[in-house]
């Protein structure tokens, strides 16, 4: 093994890939599959990088670091792109001056997200070149080569990636790094970069003249391998895809699209011509199947292999099986049933807990948004009953309020800080603008957690490590209009219902800001243990508050044979929520007179 | 014990167990074997207590980064209701490498939460179509006198399971555990292996 080879995910990979291509300036917001590119591109020297508060000020940033000459990197998730797309769809007419690469990492069977988009159709509709890497290997050697394409073709271009190559690991070929590549600054040209109709309308000529030259490039990229062997069947695939399908036949002939859009018509017609019948395999959307199919070839795909979901060896198989291509598979292995369940859940000591115990006290209706704080839907808090998008929950409490026949319903959005400066600034606008009788619970951890724990704009650090001016909650609320502005915490439950309580008996907007700090970053909270003692009745209050360090005992039963409750030490935070629910009060922490000494 | 020159390998187990960690010394092993690798696994919700399960594949030329239903050549869970929920996925002559620490999760999720399964060796046995080794890694640990030697032990007990000298694996343990842990280390790597003599 070579000194420069390592064994890297597909987003090392491309971190990487972005460093030995020169790049100076990245921006992102992150978004599982995604996050890890900025988190370790940022650690490189020599480079800037950056979190921005949402998707589309994240590429807003990079376009103008791009406008300056300089080589940029822009990572999302593939919803973030949808945040993203005003820019994005005009940025696509202005071209750029340093090369200008978008991540977006799409998420097949929604391991993390709400939907299963497939951004290869953005790329066409943005009219902009998309890459797509089938490992680790190519999503490196891919990102160098779009920041090429991208500065000849003078145009944006996407390097699409999955959870699958996002989080699999492969072995890398490193290179050596470049110099960052800092342009000397904004050069006007009015023309070229100011949209308005008169400018645009050429702009839009240029971008069909590129699409002609790109579809070209497509055709003649050795990144769009045509592999010509067997004469029975070809197959068109991409991405993961053609990993399963390659080990499924090794002996079949190949054409391993690179670059989906423009599609490589030709390569895909001499491929026809070998073979007598042309199969086509790509995960989610027909993309590669319509685009053969209206470069006039017959081919067959979506017919056999799923639209929905990932793909994986045994689907792959099935679907050649259907297709009389394979063997009949064996019948699958069935699990084990009744393996106990292990939904996601709230961690222990998490400052979420409380707000939604009270929540759900009030029996309120919960609009809600996206974070950790998403999974008080499931049991056995319950205490959230929509999820949209990033920002929805507000617009949506406001929509409820104003519709609704019973104008004194309590109508409740909760948002996490992060997302309240990713999206919820302007719908708290419209609450004040309405003057709608709704309650918003900003969650405030302090932190980016569902991701894994990244700073913004309220947190006091910056992606560098730097300490960072912090965008002050209460001061941009009252700015805004909101008359009605309540601070609690959730760690005191009864104090907390109250102040909840009080809030949302208010008539019109109001706030709550429910603040403690995340239980895991920046710093796991040391535990300081409870414990449960011996006259418990076994009633389980403090099982309802769903913290995952309380739990039935197996051995210790109350006379009328009750499992009493019992606390993992190690997990437990001592919070004290538990020990406030409790009706018997017999909970209480672990070496109560060595804290009284201390 | 390999097919076709590959070989297959699920680790399991509960999020924040050392599954991942797991999964980078295999991989790391059956690089400086010489072998061509690829592993693949979820993060994001897992890290909230959930499951989480990495495949490792290894052999001359890996193309999926996952592992076919029921081809594992084994599995190795660190918590047993996980090798219970796996033990599906081990091929004929494979091997089924089951911490039995249980991992119970929260509870309060109403009437129809499924019971967490005490007999699930057992039940693994029955599921299983290969071999299921039990291993009282957590026991073997303290014994040790350390409860983080759990990740090694089950490491030893694995390695006898797949085709790579033991020189690789105890040069692999030697470079990624902190040096003053080294021994002892060394030690829960044996011990893991006699369990499965």
């Amino acid at each position: 093994m070579s000194k420069n080879k390592a064994l890297l995910f597909g987003n090392e990979a491309i971190a990487h890939g972005a460093r030995e291509a020169g790049v100076y300036f990245a921006s992102a917001y992150p978004g599982t599959p995604s996050t890890e590119i900025l988190e370790i591109f940022s650690r490189f020297p020599g480079i800037f990088a950056k979190w921005s508060p949402n998707e589309k000020v994240a590429l807003e940033v990079g376009i103008g670091a791009c406008l300056t000459g300089t080589r940029t990197l822009v990572t999302m998730k593939h919803v973030g792109v949808n945040v993203a797309m005003d820019p994005l769809m005009t940025f696509t007419y202005t071209g750029v001056v340093g090369g200008f690469v978008l991540v977006s990492a799409d998420d097949p069977e929604m391991h993390s997200s709400q939907n299963e988009q497939d951004n290869r159709i953005i790329a066409k509709f943005a009219k902009i070149p998309v890459f797509e890497p089938a490992d680790s290997q190519e999503a490196h050697d891919f990102t160098m080569q779009a920041y090429d394409l991208s500065e000849k073709y003078n145009t944006p271009v996407m390097l699409r990636e999955t959870t699958r190559i996002a989080h699999a690991k492969g072995l890398v070929e490193l290179g050596e790094w470049r110099e960052p590549i800092r342009g000397e600054g904004f050069e006007r040209d009015t023309q070229r970069f100011v949209m308005m109709p008169n400018f645009a309308r050429p702009r839009h000529s240029f971008v069909e003249r590129r699409t002609l030259e790109l579809a070209k490039f497509s055709d003649e990229w050795d990144g769009n391998i045509l592999e010509l062997k067997g004469k029975d069947i070809g197959v068109i695939t991409d991405g993961v895809a053609y990993q399963y399908i390659r080990e499924l036949l090794p002996d079949a002939s190949f054409l391993k699209v690179g670059m989906p859009w423009p599609f490589p018509a030709g390569k895909a017609r001499k491929l026809a011509e070998h073979v007598k019948r042309v199969i086509v395999v790509e995960e989610l959307e027909p993309f590669l199947e319509e685009e053969a199919t209206f470069a006039g070839l017959k081919v067959e795909g979506k017919k056999y292999f799923p639209r929905e979901g990932e793909l994986n060896l045994d689907k792959v198989a099935k679907g050649l099986y259907e297709a009389n291509l394979g063997p009949k598979p064996a019948p699958p292995r069935t699990p084990a049933d009744n393996v106990v369940n292990r939904p996601p859940v709230l961690c222990a000591g998490c400052p979420h807990r409380g707000i939604y115990m009270a929540l759900k006290k009030v029996n309120a209706d919960v609009y809600g948004d996206i974070g950790c704080y998403t999974l008080a839907a499931l049991p056995p808090l319950n205490a959230l009953h929509t999820c949209f998008c990033m920002g929805a929950s507000i617009g949506n409490s406001i929509g409820a309020s104003l519709a609704s026949k019973d104008p004194k319903h309590p109508q409740i959005a909760v948002i996490g800080d992060g997302t309240f400066l990713h999206s919820g600034l302007t719908g708290l606008m419209d609450l004040v603008y309405s003057n709608a009788n709704a309650t918003v619970v900003i969650v405030d951890n302090s932190i980016t957690a569902m991701t894994g724990g990244q700073d913004h704009p309220a947190t006091g650090r910056d992606l560098m490590g730097n300490e960072a001016p912090v965008v002050n909650f209460e001061r941009v609320i009252e700015a805004i209009g909101i008359k009605k502005i309540t601070i609690l915490d959730t760690y005191n439950y009864d104090k907390a219902l109250e102040q909840l309580k009080e809030s949302i008996e208010y008539e019109g907007p109001s706030v709550v800001i429910a603040r403690r700090a995340c239980a895991l970053f920046p710093k796991k909270l040391r535990p300081s243990p409870y414990v449960v003692e011996a006259d418990c009745n076994g009633c389980a209050a403090c099982f309802r508050i769903g913290c995952p360090a309380i739990m039935p005992s197996d051995t210790e039963k109350t006379p009328k044979g009750l499992a009493k409750a019992v606390i993992d030490p190690n997990a437990c935070t001592g919070c004290t929520l538990c020990s406030q629910v409790c009706p018997i009060d017999v909970i209480h922490p672990i070496h109560v007179e060595e804290e009284v000494k201390a | 014990m390999s097919t076709n020159g590959m070989t297959n390998i699920l680790i399991v187990g509960v999020g924040g167990q050392g599954v991942v960690l797991a999964s980078n010394i295999l991989c790391e092993v059956a690089l400086r074997a010489g072998y061509d690798v690829k592993k693949s696994e979820i993060h994001g919700m897992s890290q909230r207590g959930g499951v989480v399960s990495s495949h490792v594949r290894f052999g001359d030329k890996v193309y999926s980064p996952l592992v076919a239903n029921g081809q594992a050549d084994a599995v190795l869970a660190f918590e047993v209701a996980e090798a219970l929920r796996f033990a599906h996925e081990v091929k004929e002559g494979g091997r089924l490498f089951a911490s039995v620490q249980k991992i119970k999760p929260p509870s309060g999720g109403g009437k129809k939460v499924v019971p967490y399964p005490e007999d699930a060796v057992e039940r693994a046995i029955n599921v299983c179509a290969g071999k299921v080794v039990p291993i009282e890694a957590e026991k073997i640990a303290l014994e040790l006198g350390n409860s983080r030697l759990t990740n090694t032990i089950l490491l030893g007990a694995l390695s006898t399971g797949i085709d790579i000298d033991d020189q690789i694996w105890l040069a692999t343990i030697k470079s990624m555990v902190p040096p003053k842990t080294i021994d002892l280390n060394l030690q829960a790597f044996q011990r893991g292996k006699d369990v499965v003599k």
